[in-house]
């Protein structure tokens, strides 16, 4: 935790006036002449000389700095839950992720069911009390899965030991995540229905009893209201053009679809929807519902008209989502733009904030990052990245970081041995007085 | 050493029925009392555990070896392992999963508890206990250590409702994640407000209204005057203070071992904490190959000093035991905070008046003053230092003679058992 204090004295430090001029041919005289290169000017110096300044990575499908099970897989509706209620700012992966250019992620919800819990938009403002870290006025949303993982009943009992085994839950195939998802907006309708009666009954001078508060049902009838987004996990073909039946008939509208592998089959069907599809670049096979997947699904679906943004759903891919976007290039032939706007602006339209963040321009959050090469280049390293003007990740201060906490650590560790060595001797001496052992004392 | 005002050397305290009846110097001795000299000792208000399950001989730990700290709680929520039938699924709140919130302490204290004579050995008269089961682990009772019966310890009820944020995990019911928890707790708050919104209106409109359901774990929640929430971490300490607020009930929360980190934030928030004892250790035999994280260390060498940096802040602290079962223990325990900077006398308000005060019953408990229950603790030498020995024990103006033979004394030893 020392580490976190340092870094946020830093970055509190460098929030002084920055200028950053861009797009220069930047005459070094030492290190060369660099084309279209970046400077950054802070406090009159010049702190840092670039190549590349991109706007900060947005990642539509994370899962990081969540305390506990990312799933409350009990029930096939879990929408009472909510992942900003267990944001973990002391997470080190938001600190490896910034060091990564990502500076804003869609925190969802498992796919251990049908309808999952809500989910929150963060800003990765490392040091920060959680409740700094929720990107203001960005909508709140809610975690839908389809496919195997909400349709996998749970363990049979005899399986493990444990006495809180229970009975099977329901659905126990796509008919009944369908099924289940119709259901509970059903009951939202009913629980909406339920509110206006007591309302009405109550400007009627009667004296009604007010419903309970159902904080599962309430979640479902804001996204009927538009109030929240609605993130699905979806691979196949024939699950999504089921989703959007259901949502049709019910009366609310897909978000995203997330992973949505086949979404290159059902393109079209998704942009009529008016859905954006957040991918992987090149992850797939990995088990049979995601047997027919192909690395041009981005570029498939672009083509098609949908809003395409890459994904990590990863702690680890989360720290590289530039390389990932160079892989659309190879697959699909998309241009460098084309290829950064999937981790860049067109996520910030999926979740609704791309009037704030997504691309360098006048009026929007400074979100930044400063690169030493082309982003999509394997090459590249992440210099520097700003939240808000305000500089959180400094790869030269971060290198020295590592021996402030090395040598903390280091004296940490002698200190504890210290006190056991003495705890040692102090017990030898008091045996050596040979007394008998005195209860009672205090 | 009366904790309320100035300590007073040379003085006397009357006792009678299990009332201090009067403290001060030269006092006029009445004739028939029993006269115990005081010279070269110190007399202190009995300490209070602020969180524990002591004088519930079923949540005792199975072997309490001498001198051995317990090991971890006992988890009583679990059922025998040998049963195989699958439970019948839990739907979600409305099905009160792992919920006792009506269990009171007051009911299941006796003084048969083994714990109670060893604690007693060290100064301990009084603990706010738990039931400690389940999720909302149920109503808790101040009680006094010793008694010939389970009603005669306890002082009053209910004090509070315990919270527990544990989960049987991923493949047990709901709730199986923090997530849920937190949500569970917040839908049986809200369900309370409807509760007795909806009672209220019955009782102005019977005749006509449909009436509401009983809901026995809500009159659990109803009776408690506070509710006592658990937070650890720093992140935790934010999380729950801030759901505290939320909950709008009287809050106190419990853990604290990285308070050291959020004690301007605990400060602004008005939150009473009790703070665990059981001092975050090395492990015993630590993995060769597991290095610890530098936040671990820094948790380490940092916890005892969290007394001390809340008493310098000004936040109200109690001390609690979490597993340091035992006296000589929890006397170790106490002197690292000491030893951290927390002054002696901090230390001793920590265990007497400020529990006292957070449960709102410093009328009658926590210091040495006309009137208070007669709890008191006499040693040779000042509290918690190595070589000092507790002489006499006081419950209810009862004696306790902390040695291994009971002493043959007119008064002592009855709540011994």
């Amino acid at each position: 935790m020392r580490s976190v204090l340092l870094f946020t004295a830093l970055a509190f430090a460098a929030h002084a006036e920055t200028i950053f001029i861009r797009n220069a041919t930047v005459l070094t005289v030492t290190k060369g002449t660099i084309q279209n290169g970046s400077v950054l000017i802070q406090d009159g110096k010049v702190a840092a000389v670039g190549k590349f300044l991109s706007p900060g990575l947005i990642d539509c499908h994370s899962h990081t700095a969540v305390e506990g099970s990312v799933n409350e897989g009990s029930l096939s509706d879990s929408s009472m839950v909510n992942i900003a209620d267990v944001l973990d700012p002391s997470d080190i992966n938001i600190y490896r992720a910034l060091a990564g250019g990502l500076t804003v992620s869609n925190v969802l919800h498992g796919s251990a069911n049908a309808i999952g819990g809500q989910t929150i938009v963060i800003k990765l403002r490392w040091g920060r009390p959680a409740k700094d870290l929720i990107f203001e006025g960005a909508k709140p949303g809610i975690k839908f899965a389809l496919g195997e993982n909400p349709k996998r009943q749970g363990y049979p009992a005899e399986f493990f030991s444990s006495p809180a085994a229970q009975e099977r839950r329901y659905p126990g195939t796509r008919l009944g995540v369908e099924d289940e998802i119709r259901e509970d907006f059903t009951q939202a309708k009913i629980y909406q229905n339920k509110w206006k009666l007591y309302n009405d009954s109550l400007a009627h001078g009667e004296h009604p009893i007010p419903p309970r508060r159902d904080l599962r049902l309430e979640p479902l009838v804001e996204v009927l209201e538009g109030k929240r987004y609605v993130h699905a996990h979806s691979y196949r073909a024939d699950e999504i053009l089921a989703l959007i039946r259901t949502a049709d008939e019910m009366g609310f509208k897909i978000r995203t679809f997330q992973h949505v592998l086949e979404g290159y089959k059902v393109a079209k069907e998704i942009a009529a929807h008016g859905a954006g599809a957040s991918t992987f670049s090149d992850w797939y096979g990995y088990k049979y519902e995601v047997i027919d997947a192909t690395p041009y699904n981005a570029a498939i679906m672009t083509r098609k008209g949908v809003v395409v943004s890459l994904n990590s759903d990863s702690d680890e891919l989360q720290r590289h989502l530039n390389w990932d976007a160079a892989k659309v290039v190879r697959y699909g032939g998309m241009t460098p733009d084309e290829a950064l706007a999937m981790v860049t602006i067109n996520p910030a339209k999926q979740l609704g904030i791309d009037d704030k963040v997504g691309s360098i321009e006048p009026g929007k959050s400074a979100d930044l990052v400063l690169y030493d090469q082309h982003p999509l280049s394997n090459y590249s390293k992440v210099l520097k990245v700003w939240i808000d003007g305000r500089q959180y990740f400094d790869l030269a201060q971060d290198l020295k970081d590592r021996d402030t906490r090395a040598a903390r650590k280091k004296e940490l560790l002698a200190k504890e041995k210290a006190d056991e060595d003495a705890a040692k001797k102090k017990a030898e001496a008091d045996k050596k007085e040979a007394k008998p052992p005195k209860e009672g004392t205090v | 050493m009366t904790v309320s005002g100035a300590d007073l050397p040379k003085a006397t305290v009357l006792v009678k029925d299990g009332l201090i009846t009067d403290v001060g110097p030269s006092l006029a001795i009445p004739a028939d009392a029993w006269v115990i000299d005081g010279s070269g000792l110190i007399v202190y208000p009995g300490f209070i555990n602020a969180l524990s399950t002591w004088g519930i001989p079923d949540l005792a730990p199975a072997t309490p070896a001498a001198g051995q700290r317990a090991t971890a709680t006992p988890t009583p929520t679990q059922q025998p392992a040998q049963q195989q039938t699958p439970q019948p699924r839990v739907h979600g709140p409305e099905d009160r999963p792992q919920n006792n919130s009506y269990e009171r302490a007051a009911d299941l204290v006796k003084p048969t508890d083994r714990r109670l004579e060893g604690v007693r050995a060290v100064g301990f008269t009084s603990s706010a206990t738990f039931p400690n089961r389940g999720i909302f682990a149920g109503e808790g009772a101040l009680i006094d250590l010793a008694g010939d019966r389970g009603a005669d310890m306890v002082v009053a009820q209910p004090i509070g409702e315990q919270i527990i944020l544990r989960s049987g995990g991923f493949r047990s019911g709901f709730p199986g994640s923090l997530m849920g928890l937190i949500s569970y707790v917040r839908q049986l708050y809200l369900d309370l407000d409807q509760y007795q919104q909806a009672k209220a209106i019955y009782a102005a409109h019977v005749t006509g209204t449909p009436r509401p359901e009983y809901d026995h774990y809500l009159e659990g929640l109803a009776e408690a005057p506070r509710i006592l929430l658990p937070a650890d971490q720093a992140q935790q300490i934010d999380r729950i203070a801030a759901f505290a607020n939320e909950l709008k009930k009287p809050a106190v929360l419990y853990g604290l071992h990285e308070a050291f980190l959020r004690v301007d934030a605990l400060k602004q928030s008005n939150l009473p904490v009790l703070v665990n004892l059981h001092w975050p250790d090395k492990p015993r035999e630590p993995d060769p190959a597991d290095v610890p994280s530098l936040r671990e260390l820094e948790l380490r060498a940092n916890a005892p000093g969290v007394p001390a940096q809340l008493n310098k802040a000004g936040v109200p602290f109690a001390f609690y035991s979490e597993g340091a079962d035992s006296g000589p223990d929890l006397k170790k325990q106490v002197k690292k905070a000491i030893d951290a900077g927390l002054p002696l006398a901090a230390a001793i308000r920590a265990l007497t008046l400020s529990p006292a005060q957070i449960y709102g019953l410093s009328d009658r408990l926590g210091t040495i003053d006309k009137g208070k229950i007669a709890n008191l603790v006499v040693t040779k030498g000042e509290a918690f230092e190595d070589k000092t020995t507790v002489e006499y024990v006081f419950v209810d103006g009862k004696l306790f003679k902390p040695s291994k033979v009971p002493p043959a004394s007119p008064a002592g030893e009855r709540g011994r058992n």
